[in-house]
């Protein structure tokens, strides 16, 4: 059974190419373009990965993490967060709210092939 | 107990114990203990000021006038509370001068001229003899009232034979006890600390005893001071007396009577040595401000009551008033009392003599007798000779004369006043003093021909006023000298001068003596500028108060010899003391001994200290001269010296001021500060978005390149919709690296603006012909509604077309597609065109409608779809209308749609404004 991805991002164009690169990799995707219909795909199809952006409108990403790492019936899913803001600050931001992995835009396609991979082992 | 021996052996027993407290406290202060270093002590020494002028006549003045007596302690109550600088200012320079008298302070002031220290002098002598002389005869005519005990009789008027004449003695006994007490020292110092706590104890004597016999009338005789005023009320005559005198006489009077004594308190030779001489710290001014008013009001307490309750108990009998205060407790037989009243009557008497003869005696040693022996080539150059005992024996002489004086005064005119009027006499000639006193302290101008003018002037009309009909009052110039003036000139007549009639006495001599005085120096002393001395002195007078160090020896420039300076003031002080002087003065300077010494103008300055504290500064400035060859200064180099001086200060002043901006200044920067992280943190702020912005884009071009870069194989049609992201992508990416420029360019004021007459109905048309397309493109309708024609106005073309496509491509893009309606409207009014955007679109909440301006902050949060776009249209429109003065803004209701109105003012500056 392929795993499950949700990917949370409102630029239209990053979710057609990232949508294209993890169905390539044989993973089952799905799509939210703010903050608050993330956090819904997200309990009501509990995947096993949020590729998940940082400015969003509704609710952003540091929340969504936040909400999901406060539930229990959620602690299977990892969070990688994907962020045009690349500060230092944020990084830690992040993972300091429990995501696991954190990636700034623009990404290499292979690195971040690699790391979905890692997280899903 | 009261025969005359008793009496006799009880005065001396009295004048033996303030001897004892004298001699203690010279030994006190000789060890280094001083006992009058206290403000309690200092401000019972001022009240030396109530002598047996107070003592027996306040109660005698109050008998005849009622409160008429106290405008004598208004006047003090009033200079000690308010004039506190005054006396402070006084007491800095006597200091810092070395000052021994009143009259030492007026010949300092105007460059140590011994002429003036000789003038003033001889007013203060002539002046005060007369109020010595009352109280010699306040002396004489309690010790025979009380030596007549018990019969009750006024002394009869005349004197016997001048050898039985007990004054006489009286005299002899205080000039003994006064030399005892002022010129016990063979060092010739102008401060006396054993006398200061003699006066002091003095001073609580004669507030007693008087408040015994006040205690003594009102409880004693009748039932307290409501008792002796309703008694008194009842006789229309005395309740007269309960009453301020009327009229303007009567308040001419007492503004007379109260300025004439708050000048006393200042200037009368004894107040000015226990006040300003004798003062040990300026810190006991403070207590002295209240405390001596408040002495003054508690001896005044009983003045009233005693009067009236006199006034009823002699009823008929003639007795005279100024003795009430010893007759009434001698007519209930109150023995005990009756010679404590003496005794402080006594006391009164012999603090005020001892303490005027020894300042007059130190003026008329120092400002009289020594410049003129001085002047003897003789004694001057004979160097050898110690002339420190020669300065106790002139003084010693001094006091002798000047009590035989006040015995001639009283031989000749006593009779003629009661002791009231007698004072008043000398207060009239003391006020004299005023105008150089204080216009020395507070002008510059102010010269020796002045100060003597003037002087000089106040103290003829004050002889001519008061004195000469003193005499012949008593006899001594034939009656007529009053009655029809002078040879029969009536103007001239002594109380009625030039026909100026209306006032007392005293008023009279006050206005025209005042008006003399103050006359001749103001107008004596604007006659020529001060020489170099004289501006000197006035500069560290008039700036005592702020003076930071002494500028004396600045002012001084020639050679001299040590030992010469050595040599000269032991001759006044007594070689033992100069050497101690000197070898503590070298002791201070690191110098071993003082052979060591140079010669140097602070050393100069300091044998000049040192003999000023002896024989006054005029002297010590002549005898200084007399060894060392002084270059004269000039008047330029004084005032640069002086200038110097004020530098200092001005520089003082200077650094006081920086450190107040500095500390301004640091505010400021710590305010600016916090406005830089703000502009810092927004600076940030907009980093963070531009870089969010570009790495947007950026993200999906990349994955998309690397996409049909890793997989060659894509579909035909998956490369084509890719490839058209890309483009898009790069597109959206330039567009942005333009309008953040643009907007840069903006902001830092670097765009180029053409300016030129621009038609906004062309602007309006061409911008809508610019964006049909995008209408087109989503089936929006777009109506125009044009005013038929606009005033043309400056501004750039393109720029207001920039504006308004973007208004309108803005519109297009939240209006939906197919039923979307989007209407321009220009208008015009006098003062401005208007262009308004207005779509059917979802409308912006109102707390976006400001939001939207800001940069990166787009609307559209209530959408699913996020709105393409910079974010920065709106804020560089915004920023565009502005720069031709005109405003921007949105007007929506959410659901109903928004308007984008911008205004440009038809008057508009060439250029606009610029942020």
């Amino acid at each position: 059974m392929s795993k499950k991805i949700l990917i949370a991002d409102d630029e239209q164009n990053i979710v057609i190419s990232v949508e294209f690169l993890m169905k390539r990799e044989g993973y089952d995707v799905s799509v939210a373009a703010d903050g608050e219909e993330a956090l819904a795909r997200i309990r009501a199809d509990k995947p096993d990965l949020v590729l998940l952006d940082v400015m969003m409108p509704k609710k952003n990403g540091f929340d969504v993490c936040q909400e999901v790492r406060a539930d229990a019936a959620l602690a299977g899913v990892r969070i990688l967060m994907l962020t045009a803001r690349g500060r230092e600050m944020e990084v830690a931001k992040g993972i300091a709210l429990g995501a696991d992995g954190y990636m700034t835009k623009p990404f290499s396609t292979k690195e971040l092939v690699d790391k979905v991979r890692d997280l899903l082992v | 107990m009261l025969q005359g021996s008793v009496v006799i052996a009880v005065s001396f027993l009295y004048l033996a114990l303030l001897f004892a407290v004298a001699y203690w406290g010279d030994k006190r202060a000789d060890a280094g203990r001083s006992i009058i270093a206290n403000p309690t002590i200092y401000a019972l020494s001022m009240a030396v000021y109530c002598t047996t002028w107070t003592y027996y006549g306040s109660v005698g003045r109050a008998a005849v006038t009622g409160v008429g007596f106290l405008p004598i302690y208004l006047g003090p109550t009033l200079v000690m509370t308010l004039g506190g600088f005054l006396l402070l200012k006084m007491i800095r320079t006597a200091k810092a001068n070395r000052i021994t008298s009143i009259a030492d302070f007026i010949a300092s002031r105007y460059g140590k001229s011994q002429l003036l220290g000789g003038l003033v002098t001889i007013i203060a002598v002539v002046g005060i003899v007369p109020y010595i002389s009352l109280q010699l005869k306040a002396v004489a005519i309690s010790y025979d009232l009380i030596a007549g005990y018990p019969a009750l009789v006024s002394p009869a008027g005349g004197h016997g034979p001048i050898l039985a004449d007990t004054t006489l003695y009286i005299a002899l006994i205080l000039a003994a006890f006064t030399i005892l007490f002022g010129t016990r020292h063979l060092d010739a110092t102008e401060r006396h600390e054993g006398m200061v706590a003699a006066v002091a104890l003095e001073s609580v004597v004669k507030l007693v005893a008087f408040g015994a016999v006040g205690l003594f009338v009102t409880f004693g005789l009748y039932n307290g001071v409501g008792d002796i005023f309703e008694r008194a009320m009842a006789d229309p005559q005395l309740a007269q007396l309960t009453a301020v005198a009327s009229g303007s006489r009567g308040y001419a009077t007492w503004f007379s009577l109260t300025l004439l004594a708050g000048l006393a308190i200042l200037f009368l030779p004894r107040q000015f040595q226990v006040t300003v001489v004798e003062n040990v710290s300026e810190a006991h001014l403070k207590r002295a401000i209240w405390l001596f008013p408040l002495y003054l009001f508690l001896i005044n307490l009983f003045v009233l009551p005693i009067a009236l309750g006199g006034l009823m108990h002699f009823s008929g009998q003639g007795m005279n008033a100024d003795t009430f205060v010893l007759t009434l407790p001698m007519s209930g037989h109150h023995e005990a009392l009756a010679l404590l009243v003496f005794v402080g009557g006594l006391s009164a008497a012999t603090g005020m003599v001892i303490v005027e003869t020894i300042a007059l005696s130190t003026m008329v040693c120092n400002d009289l007798v020594m410049p003129l022996l001085l002047r003897t080539k003789r004694l001057a150059l004979n160097a050898e000779r110690d002339l420190s005992g020669l300065l106790l024996s002139i003084r010693r002489g001094a006091i002798v004369l000047i009590l035989l004086l006040g015995y001639l005064y009283f031989r000749l005119a006593g009779d003629a006043y009661a002791l009231v009027g007698i004072g008043l006499i000398s207060f009239s000639a003391v006020a004299q003093f005023a105008p150089a006193m204080i216009g020395g302290m507070y002008w510059r101008g102010g010269t020796r021909n002045g100060a003597l003018a003037g002087l000089l002037a106040g103290f003829v009309v004050w002889a001519y006023t008061l004195l000469l009909p003193s005499f012949s009052k008593s006899g001594w110039l034939p009656a007529s000298f009053l009655s029809e003036g002078p040879f029969g000139i009536e103007l001239l007549k002594p109380h009625q001068l030039f026909g100026l009639t209306g006032l007392d006495d005293i008023s009279h001599c006050l206005f025209w003596s005042f008006a003399a005085n103050i006359g001749a120096y103001v107008v004596v002393s604007l006659l020529r500028a001060p020489t170099a001395a004289e501006a000197s002195q006035a500069t560290q007078f008039v700036d005592a108060l702020k003076t930071t160090r002494p500028v004396g020896s600045a002012l001084w420039r020639g050679s001299a010899d040590a030992a010469d300076l050595v040599a000269l003031v032991g001759r006044f002080l007594g070689p033992a003391r100069a050497q101690t002087a000197f070898a503590s003065y070298a002791r201070r300077h690191g110098l071993a001994d003082v052979e060591k010494l140079e010669a140097d103008a602070d050393l100069v300055h300091y044998a000049e200290s040192l003999l000023a504290g002896a024989i006054g500064s005029a002297s010590a400035r002549a005898m200084v001269a007399s060894v060392a060859k002084e270059e004269p200064l000039s008047l330029p180099e004084v005032m640069n010296i002086l200038d110097e001086a004020s530098q200092l200060r001005t520089y003082s002043r200077e650094l006081e001021r920086k450190s107040r901006e500095l500390e301004a200044a640091t505010g400021e920067l710590k305010a600016a500060n916090v406005r830089l992280l703000e502009v810092d943190r927004l600076k940030d702020d907009f980093m963070a978005s531009v870089s969010h912005e570009l790495r947007t884009p950026l993200t999906s071009i990349r994955a998309f390149s690397e996409i049909l870069r890793d997989d060659p194989r894509t579909a035909l049609p998956e490369r084509e919709r890719f490839l058209g992201i890309i483009v898009s992508e790069t597109e959206r990416l330039t567009r942005l690296v333009n309008q953040i420029l643009d907007m840069a360019k903006i902001e830092s004021g670097n765009a180029e603006w053409l300016v030129e007459e621009v038609d906004m109905n062309a602007v309006v048309e061409q911008s809508v012909a610019t964006t049909s397309q995008l209408f087109r493109d989503k089936g929006v309708a777009l109506s125009l509604d044009l005013a038929g024609s606009v005033p043309l106005i400056r501004a750039d073309r393109d720029r207001l077309m920039q504006v308004v496509i973007n208004l309108l491509s803005n519109a297009v893009k939240f209006v939906p597609a197919n039923a979307g309606r989007v209407m321009v409207r220009l208008t015009a009014d006098t003062e401005s065109l208007r262009v308004s955007v207005t779509d059917n679109g979802p409308g912006i909440r109102r707390e976006d409608q400001k939001v939207i301006f800001d940069r990166f902050r787009q609307g559209g949060d209530a959408m699913t779809s996020k709105p393409t776009g910079t974010g920065l249209g709106l804020p560089i429109s915004l920023k565009i209308v502005e720069y031709f003065g005109g405003r921007l803004w949105v007007e929506s209701e959410p659901g109903q749609g928004a308007s984008f109105i911008f205004s440009l003012p038809l008057n508009n500056p060439e250029n606009g404004k610029r942020e």
